[in-house]
């Protein structure tokens, strides 16, 4: 029990009659990274929005690390507990520079009054430079973020996400929209998050699930169809049975 | 890197004189140039100007169109108001009491007996009024359009409250300040109208910097981060009721001062300044500057009301038509208001001599290190 960062149980989230997460049984260990597939209208988004509070929880309940009960949280108290979330679409600030996008995650505590009143931290700085680094930005470092490609948004998001310095990150399909070498790029930038974070990716493409999964959660109808790694998962009949007439990629 | 610290305090140097130039300007030569009815007007547009840098901060920054400010104004010139109806001998009532046989002062009234209460009260009773309203507007997450309409719903209620209450507060007549006195000074003589331009301009400069200091930091980027993405600010951990609240209730203290002003210059108060148009019309000073640039805020509610008054001295009739077609103007054709425009022309004619910053054809390409060595060391 101690080496799981998130457990829940029993989760259900009821949308007027349709269960959108139905009795849903799911943990994810310290340290691990992994990958959530599922066809359309599974609940991989629902799921990661129960998470972060952005919708409450009908029945059940989410632990994270020591904290029992996220239900009466709201999205930015669970944020400063350590969970991070990169959304599907890059959400950046677009009329601010990629530098003051991370400065922004980077800062903390995140009170109006610290906002005001103090400079930022020279460690801050280490950390904004650091991370520019690894999603390899320096160069556009001072841009507003409106200008950087597609690409180099969800990056960004990326390195918004770690700035936070969060247990736990949640990312929704991180590639979608990307070429095959940023895709490649992206997984060892996940990869090498991943020796430092706990990391939940929700993806469609196969290809990048088989470049950085070693352990695959399906889910189906609001619920877990099965886990394991990804040649298991790929022979399970019911996946393909699934999958069937939705997603040829797994074939 | 280093090349923008040592840049900062310079630049910083360069607005601190500018600004304190052009307040100079107006404060002590402008008087000397303009008629005491033309520098009336120019003081009465400056109280406006701060109104205007406050509509700045929770619209051009936060993206929160408010349409209320008139209450916070009105607040705030009825503030001082009250408090120069005082200036009478103990015991008697300011004059319209009598008329509607009020024998006792409401109230309410007694503390703008007293002069610091008042000095507070202009910018700190806005400040609450609208800190509350924002506090119960953002924390049940209400924006964009719906925060707009609710605001203009809070004015009507405001003016109809103040419009109606002849035993409290003179209704519709509102307050004449013009007569009243204020350490032995009356109101309306030129001495008192010359210290309050004087005022105002100091007053102006004043809320400049504080608008200044609060948009330029970490804070400031926040507020931008809250008008492009709020949910994005609330998944990285900040809770962004209490910085639009904060924000709100600072544009309110602004347009309590800036009323404040502007009442003493005109020598009135009523409910007409909770009238919605005044409120549309502060916004579309801000709109006309230039939303987002402090410096826009003022320069907008400057021109527009210059225009207004000049216009509408020569022709009565069409300065409603103007202002319409000014406003779809900007919105059309200069989305960045009379600053971007400006901006945009003052870096073409630098390009045109050579100087400011060059267009990147390949931006990858040509800010790539590697590729800048090369043109320096390997071309010709």
């Amino acid at each position: 029990m101690s080496n799981k960062i998130l457990v829940t149980e029993d989760l259900t989230v009821n949308f007027d009659g349709f269960k959108a997460l139905n009795q849903l049984n799911f943990s994810i260990n310290v340290g691990e990274l992994r990958v959530i597939i599922g066809p359309n209208g599974a609940g991989k988004t629902t799921f990661l929005d129960v998470i972060t509070g952005k919708v409450k929880p009908t029945e059940g309940r989410i632990t994270f690390k020591q904290h029992s009960n996220l239900r009466q949280l709201s999205e930015h108290q669970i944020a400063q507990l350590g969970i991070g979330r990169k959304f599907q679409t890059p959400r950046v600030y677009l009329n601010l520079t990629v530098r003051e996008n991370l400065q922004l995650s980077c800062h903390r505590p995140k009170t109006v009054f610290s906002a005001l009143l103090s400079p930022p931290s020279k460690a801050a700085r280490q950390t904004v430079q650091g991370l520019l680094e690894t999603i390899g930005l320096v160069l556009s470092a001072d841009k507003p973020a409106q200008f950087l490609s597609h690409g180099e948004k969800q990056w960004l998001e990326i390195g918004m996400l770690v700035a936070q310095s969060p247990d736990l990150l949640l990312v929704d399909e991180p590639v979608a929209g990307l070429t095959d070498e940023e895709t490649f790029q992206t997984g060892e930038l996940l990869l090498s998050l991943a020796q430092s974070h706990s990391i939940i990716v929700i993806e469609h493409d196969m290809e990048f699930v088989r470049q950085i999964a070693s352990h695959v959660t399906v889910l189906h109808q609001g619920s877990v169809l099965c886990e394991g790694s990804m040649e298991s998962i790929q022979a399970d009949p019911r996946v393909v049975e699934v999958y069937l007439g939705q997603t040829p990629e797994v074939a | 890197m280093s090349s923008t610290k040592s840049q900062q305090p310079q630049s910083f140097a360069i607005e601190v004189a500018l600004v304190l130039a052009i307040a100079f300007f107006l404060a002590f030569i402008l008087p000397l140039l303009l008629s005491d009815f033309r520098l009336k007007l120019v003081g009465r547009f400056l109280a406006l100007a701060i109104a205007a840098l406050g509509i700045d901060l929770i619209w051009g920054y936060t993206g929160l169109l408010s349409l209320g400010q008139g209450i916070f104004f009105a607040l705030g010139g009825y503030g001082f108001a009250m408090h120069l109806k005082l200036q009478l001998p103990e015991g008697e009532l300011p004059e319209f009491f009598t008329l509607y046989g009020v024998k006792t002062l409401p109230w309410f009234w007694q503390p703008f007996h007293s002069f610091p209460f008042t000095l507070i009260s202009i910018w700190l009773i806005p400040m609450i009024v609208a800190g509350l309203l924002g506090y119960l507007v953002f924390r049940n997450r209400i924006r964009g359009v719906y925060f707009s309409i609710l605001t203009q719903a809070m004015l009507v209620v405001f003016f109809n409250f103040f419009n109606g209450q002849q035993k409290l507060i003179n209704g519709t007549n509102g307050l004449k300040t013009d007569t009243d006195t204020l350490f032995g000074v009356v109101m309306g003589s030129d001495t008192a109208q010359k210290f309050f331009y004087v005022l105002t301009v100091l007053v102006l400069v004043g809320a400049y910097g504080l608008c200044r200091w609060l948009t330029q930091g970490r804070f400031g980027r926040l507020l931008i981060a809250i008008r492009d993405d709020e949910s994005r600010v609330r998944f990285s951990g900040y809770n962004p009721t209490s910085f639009k609240t904060l924000v709100f209730a600072v544009s309110g203290a602004l347009a309590g001062i800036a009323g404040a002003l502007y009442t003493v210059q005109s020598g009135i108060v009523s409910p007409q300044y909770m009238e919605i148009a005044l409120s549309i019309e502060m916004v579309i000073w801000v709109a006309v500057g230039g939303r987002g640039t402090l410096v826009g805020a003022i320069l907008g509610a400057l021109v527009v009301n210059l225009a207004r008054s000049l216009l509408s001295e020569k022709f009565p009739e069409v300065w409603l038509f103007f202002q319409g077609a000014l406003f779809l103007l900007v919105v059309t054709v200069l989305p960045q208001g009379l600053i971007g425009w400006l901006r945009k022309a003052l870096d073409r004619v630098l390009r045109m001599w050579g100087y400011g910053p060059h267009a990147t054809t390949y931006p990858s390409l040509e800010e790539d290190l590697e590729q800048q060595h090369e043109q320096q060391n390997l071309g010709h």
